[in-house]
């Protein structure tokens, strides 16, 4: 789950990282409100849940309330990346000397997690990576022996230049790490990290993904949500236990167990066809579930076939059969389904579906050939 | 003969009294597999069918010999499961729970590791010695006894395999469903080096997906130490970047995870990569004397 840099930077302050103050606003005249809160030299800042705002028009500098509230009319009325700008956050515009970057996140390989930091902060990360990688340094923490400070604090002397500043970033660093731990984040970010006056070390932007499978244990986390994150199709299955994401093709698809349905999204791809959509109905064999992966799928209109592709292993294949029965009863399904059914009780779940009229597949490739036909 | 498990090896089930547990228990135990135990705290002394379930794993162990512990405790339960299984001793521990945090499992990881043990999983389908044992929930009637060991990061997808492999004629040693976490007990190439080393195993079918670089790492293993065959699979080919296609590992970030840098790396260890998975037995056949 992605969420907004406020919305990271209010868990920084909880977290102790220095943060400067924050105003955030969905309706531009209420800008002025906020200056008379922030000083008269403020950043206005789209938040959106996508990188590349500067690019795109969405951070500016305000030196008046007339100013900030033309800058936020301005950039509430863009859409960055097919997403509408609904927030602007107002800050204090920070006199800045230098710009460092520092991120942390897992390491899948080592497993363990991994700082990055460098003295090129405030350009885009991943470019660097990949133009200047020599000019981001690494650092291993093993949350099984906790952070190694003397190790730690050699690789700070690699980029920040006091004791001063140092003893500064590594109180960011234990603090992100705490943060990361207890909040269950895959990755935290500030870039930059920058130098203002009186020589000290801010958080000025703030990026925090979290681990869905975490959020359980966060419901003030769990608050963050953004529906803007998710298409209105992906949070209706989410709601109905569904693995849903929108894709931009035509052929409906739903699949049991998350590997077979990319799969069977490569194999229509490689037979000429487009998904529509990747939808994982999951290990349960609940007919309902089967009814309303059908209504979500249906009510794309760019659907003009659907594939049930199903494996049964605890899923069984009658009660699949059940499940589209009654979708059959309940809405009106257009478009020619295919249907391929294997594994625990295929052969009840078939019986069921030919008594109907349905013609059944066993091999998956042939149900694939037959789909993109149909499309 | 067969890697991890075979007719011999002893099984407890952690969270027996579970309705997945129950099931998968009794399933275990109709496809052959040696239930030696089971536990649920504070149900100990009590019986699931002819099971006798303890109150802690290191009770069963002093009333049996334990050689594997399979866990299907819900995701907020399982890293203390796994901790108790390791605290212990378990040889062998296989994770079913789907959903257990990330966090969570990189502490876990180490905490079995440091104790000289191995885990498998978790949100992993377990594995199978057809004719011999299953621990897990995979349908045993799909598999038949051979030679192909299959490793794979996916569940449904590697019965397709399986179930491929079985129509055209090729058993399996054993098949072994790794996980489809971000950080799971077991890798790709923990299993290379078993299949590598059993005597029964003339081939090998890695199941792979976005996300991640251990089919890179496999890749490079397979380059360097296999002299047996290698036939390779690779999910997700059409996935949208950035977003996670239901398994939490199932996602491409930062130019990473890609399928092509997969296939390339698969190429360049000489591992053909099937388009499909009904490809898979031909490639195999080819290569497997």
């Amino acid at each position: 789950m992605k969420i907004h840099e406020y919305q990271a930077k209010e868990l920084f302050g909880d977290y102790g990282i220095p943060v400067q103050e924050q105003v955030v606003i969905s309706k531009p005249e209420d800008a002025e409100a906020a200056m008379s809160k922030l000083g008269n030299f403020v950043v206005v800042k789209a938040q959106v849940l996508v990188g590349g705002r500067g690019k795109a028009g969405g951070v500016k500098l305000a030196r008046s309330p007339q100013e900030a509230v033309e800058a936020s009319r301005q950039i509430l009325g863009l859409t960055i990346k097919d997403i509408p700008v609904e927030k602007v956050m107002l800050a204090p515009a920070a006199d800045i000397g230098q710009e460092f970057y520092l991120g942390l996140t897992l390491d899948r390989t080592e497993k363990q997690l991994i700082l990055m930091l460098s003295k090129a902060g405030g350009v885009d990360i991943e470019e660097l990576a990949v133009n200047r990688p020599e000019e981001i340094l690494r650092f291993h923490i093993n949350p099984a022996d906790g952070i190694d400070e003397a190790g730690l604090n050699r690789v700070l002397e690699k980029v920040f230049e006091t004791p001063e500043l140092i003893q500064q970033a590594a109180d960011t660093v234990q603090k992100l790490y705490k943060l990361t731990l207890e909040k269950d984040c895959s990755l935290v970010e500030i870039n930059p990290y920058a130098l203002v006056a009186g020589n000290r070390l801010l958080a000025l932007d703030a990026k925090i993904n979290l681990d869905d499978n975490g959020i359980y244990k966060h419901p003030d986390v769990e608050k963050m949500r953004n529906p803007e994150e998710y298409s209105a199709d992906e949070i209706e299955a989410r709601e109905n236990s569904l693995s849903f994401v929108s894709m931009d093709g035509d052929i409906g698809c739903i699949v049991n167990g998350a590997g077979l349905a990319m799969a069977t999204m490569d194999i229509i791809k490689l037979f000429g066809g487009n998904p529509a959509n990747f939808l994982d109905v999951g290990g349960s064999s609940n007919p309902q579930k089967v009814l309303n992966a059908l209504r979500i799928i249906l009510r794309n209109p760019r659907v003009k076939a659907i594939l049930i592709n199903i494996f049964g292993g605890i899923t069984r294949c009658d009660d699949i059969a059940k499940g589209i029965l009654m979708a059959m009863d309940q809405i009106d399904i257009k478009v020619p389904m295919v249907i391929r059914l294997i594994g625990t009780n295929d052969k009840e779940g078939r019986e069921m579906l030919t008594e109907k009229g349905f013609k059944v597949a066993e091999n998956l490739s042939d149900a694939v050939k037959q789909v993109v036909a149909h499309a | 003969m067969s890697i991890l498990i075979d007719e011999k090896t002893n099984v407890i089930v952690q969270g027996i009294t579970g309705r997945d547990g129950s099931f998968h228990a009794r399933t275990m135990v109709a496809d052959g597999t040696k239930i030696v135990g089971g536990v649920t705290p504070g149900k100990g002394g009590q019986k699931v069918d002819d099971i006798p379930v303890y109150n802690g794993v290191k009770e069963a162990m002093d009333a049996t010999r334990v050689d594997v512990s399979v866990i299907f405790v819900p995701a907020k339960f399982a890293s203390a499961a796994i901790k108790e299984a390791a605290d212990a001793g378990v040889p062998l521990i296989i994770c079913i729970t789907e959903g257990v945090p990330v966090m969570e499992m990189v502490e876990n990881y180490h905490y079995v590791k440091r104790k000289g043990l191995r885990l498998v999983g978790p949100n992993c389908p377990g594995l199978i010695s057809p004719g011999k044992c299953k621990i897990g929930i995979m349908p045993a009637r799909i598999h038949k006894q051979g030679n192909i060991g299959v490793i794979s990061r996916s569940g449904t997808l590697t019965y397709e395999v399986v179930y491929n492999l079985t129509t055209a004629g090729m058993g399996q040693s054993t098949c072994i469903g790794i996980g489809g976490d971000p950080v799971i007990g077991s890798n790709f190439i923990d299993m290379l080096e078993l299949f590598e080393k059993d005597p029964d195993t003339a081939g090998v079918v890695v199941i792979g997906e976005i996300g991640g670089e251990d089919e890179e790492a496999a890749a490079e293993h397979i380059k360097n130490n296999m002299t047996k065959p290698v036939v390779a699979f690779i999910s997700g080919r059409t996935a949208p970047k950035g977003k996670r296609m239901g398994h939490a590992g199932a996602i491409i970030s930062g130019g990473k995870g890609t399928p092509e840098a997969k296939i390339k790396a698969f190429a360049a260890a000489n591992v053909p990569v099937a388009d499909t998975p009904d490809q898979i037995p031909g490639l195999l056949a080819e290569r497997v004397k």
